[in-house]
């Protein structure tokens, strides 16, 4: 028993510390801008594993998800920044942020309940348009979103004065904005994969997993499936609304384009490329896509590298590559690239007879 | 004779133009086998999902444990002390059979999203309380070994006792079975009939929807007998052996005169 825990720790130890030497790694081996795509990297795996409630356990089909997104950085926006003259404390925001965009997780919840696959994607992909909309004319008569120009000069996070926007040294280390936010993102993250954990592990989780299962014997089991779904709006709106609020502190400023269609369905993307349902499965869909189209910017230097010059136009490559990644992706790992446990059990499944089920016993 | 568990009076269910059930009443003695029975479209798994809460019916009452359920949801049924199976399985295929009847625990415990995430020591001892639960539970059917499987891998015969499992451990008053038989073997029959006397005997009352009839008239301590959404006969299983109509409504019109003329010969 101590021996395992020694090795437990010394494990979690070894982690910790790669975690956080990994942005100065960065800094020095890639440079500053990948540190600043980690950073957004974090805030997708918080938006990845607050979709991932609704969508891999509650098995309830939203495309509308990035409007969660836009609530918490609206929210955060608002209050924060010279717009409305007001400026909150980031400590209270980012639970306003989170608290507002639970409460439209059950806006949008509510009359969606009866509606299942199809339907209710079509109706989730309508709400996220329709918040992006209003972000867009809300201007006018009076100005509350500032229309498309988006809102600037957000403030940053700041803590007693300790403010995330300025340059540190700290012995021979530079601690530049996008190393503390890091920090702050990673802390987030990591909450966000522990509660994603805990609740998946949990009576409330085994709900979700029983609706998505059969919503008719969820109920005649006594779940409360109004209730139970409605939970899992909130909650992984609640996810969507935090990093909604780190993002519009971290960019300074937002504007309702940073909330589109495809941002939802780029989400999408992470959970079910990932492996949908998976926590951790989820954490590296996030990571893996949010890398990759940065990576393929280097498609044009490569190309000068190799060939001398540049054949094919390096943008329109790039997104051809990522889609053709995707593809690949999907072809090889149905279940995703680190499907959840049942997933794999299930693809297994497709080759055994009823009859052999025996050998599945653990 | 016991105040009645269950009693239903004068429900009528119409879909459409199509009377599925029409004032039909029956009542419950705790502690009984009470067999529902009647041809295919009877009206029998009707009445179930009418008493279960997933459909409302047009009129009638019913009374179980001196509480008016009619129209109530499928979630405050359970609650109640009612639980069921389902003509057509529905396990929650992808979920193993241990977690299967861990959803079952779902009404009879507490922890929230606070608690889940926290795991204090309320929720670790309901947590261990849930599958120490389950696992007794997953025993009690005879399909313990299978305990890590998925509810689809399960062969047919087990996922019938599975459901029965996971209903059992919503902790009932009443267990409606609808058709827990079908597709099973003598063998299998046999080995579901001994569960279903330890259910009784356990003091769960059972309402038993049910076409073997050599199960059905050795289990119940009583029957009704639907045809075309109507009660044609209840009594005790000699009784309704003996009614014409329910001879009638079995083998078709006539069948009794033919009764009769071969025991003539
Ligand atoms: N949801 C429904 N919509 C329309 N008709 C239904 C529905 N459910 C059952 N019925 C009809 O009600 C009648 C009784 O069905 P059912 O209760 O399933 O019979 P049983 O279980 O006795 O075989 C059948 O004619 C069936 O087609
Ligand atoms: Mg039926």
């Amino acid at each position: 028993m101590r021996r395992f825990d020694l090795e437990h720790w010394g494990k979690f130890l070894l982690l910790a510390i790669a975690l956080v030497a990994l942005p100065f790694l960065i800094d020095a081996a890639l440079g500053r801008a990948w540190v600043r795509i980690i950073d957004i990297a974090l805030l997708f795996v918080m938006l990845a594993l607050g979709l991932n409630i609704v969508v891999g356990f509650a098995g309830l089909l939203d495309l509308g998800y990035i409007a969660f997104f836009a609530v918490g950085a609206y929210s955060y926006a608002l209050l924060a920044s010279p717009h409305f003259g007001v400026h909150w404390p980031f400590l209270a925001l980012l639970p306003i942020g989170a608290m507002f965009a639970a409460v439209f997780g059950v806006l949008l919840g509510a009359p969606t309940l009866k509606l299942r696959g199809d339907y209710l994607a079509i109706v989730t992909l309508g709400f996220g348009e329709i918040i992006r909309i209003f972000m867009n004319n809300l201007n006018r008569p009076v100005n509350i979103t500032n229309g498309p120009q988006g809102i600037t000069l957000i403030d940053p996070l700041q803590v007693a004065g300790f403010s995330l926007s300025k340059t540190y040294m700290l012995g021979g280390l530079t601690l530049a904005p996008v190393h503390l936010y890091y920090f702050v993102f990673l802390a987030c993250a990591l909450l966000t994969i522990f509660i994603s954990l805990r609740l998946e592990n949990s009576r409330i989780g085994r709900a979700w997993v029983a609706i998505r299962e059969d919503e008719l014997a969820a109920s005649a089991m006594g779940i409360n499936t109004r209730n139970v779904k409605l939970l899992a709006f909130a909650m992984g709106a609640t996810f969507g609304g935090v990093a909604g609020g780190l993002f519009a502190s971290f960019q300074g400023f937002i504007s309702p384009e940073s909330f589109a269609l495809l941002d939802s369905i780029m989400v999408l993307a992470m959970v079910v490329l990932g492996g949908i349902g998976n926590v951790g499965g989820v954490v590296l869909g996030a990571i893996l896509l949010t890398a990759l189209p940065e990576a393929l910017r280097y498609l044009g230097p490569m190309q000068e590298q190799w060939l001398g010059r540049v054949v094919v136009d390096p943008s329109g490559l790039r997104m051809l590559m990522f889609g053709l990644a995707l593809v690949l992706i999907m072809l090889f790992r149905p279940a995703g690239l680190w499907p959840s446990k049942t997933r794999q059990r299930e693809l297994a499944g497709l080759t055994v007879q009823p009859a052999a089920s025996g050998k599945h016993d653990g | 004779m016991a105040e009645a568990l269950l009693a239903v009076s004068g429900i009528t269910k119409r879909f459409g133009g199509l009377t599925a059930l029409e004032d039909v009443s029956l009542s419950v003695s705790p502690g009984d086998i009470y067999g529902l029975i009647g041809p295919n479209g009877a009206g029998k798994t009707t009445l179930f999902n009418i008493l279960t809460g997933v459909y409302a019916c047009d009129t009638g009452k019913i009374l179980f444990k001196n509480k008016y359920l009619q129209n109530t949801k499928p979630h405050e049924v359970a609650s109640a002390g009612i639980a069921r199976t389902f003509q057509n399985i529905r396990l929650f295929a992808n979920m193993t059979a241990l977690e299967n009847v861990m959803v079952g625990r779902h009404v009879r415990t507490r922890t929230g999203v606070i608690g889940a995430i926290l795991r204090n020591r309320v929720t670790r001892n309901e947590e261990r309380a849930t599958e120490q639960r389950a696992h007794e539970l997953l025993d009690y059917c005879g399909i313990a070994p299978h305990a890590n499987a998925l509810a689809r891998h399960l062969a047919y015969g087990d996922q019938r006792r599975l459901e029965i499992a996971r209903a059992l451990a919503t902790e009932p008053s009443l267990l409606a079975l609808d058709e827990p038989a079908a597709g099973m073997n003598a063998t299998e029959t046999g080995a579901l009939r001994g569960l279903l006397e330890r259910i009784r005997a356990d003091g769960i009352t059972l309402l038993l929807i049910e076409h073997d009839v050599k199960l059905v008239m050795g289990l119940c301590d009583r029957l009704a007998v639907l045809d075309y959404g109507r009660k044609i006969a209840e009594g005790t299983p000699a009784e309704v052996q003996r009614d014409a109509r329910v001879i009638e409504a079995y083998l078709g019109t006539g069948a009794t005169e033919a009764a009769e003329a071969a025991d003539a010969t």
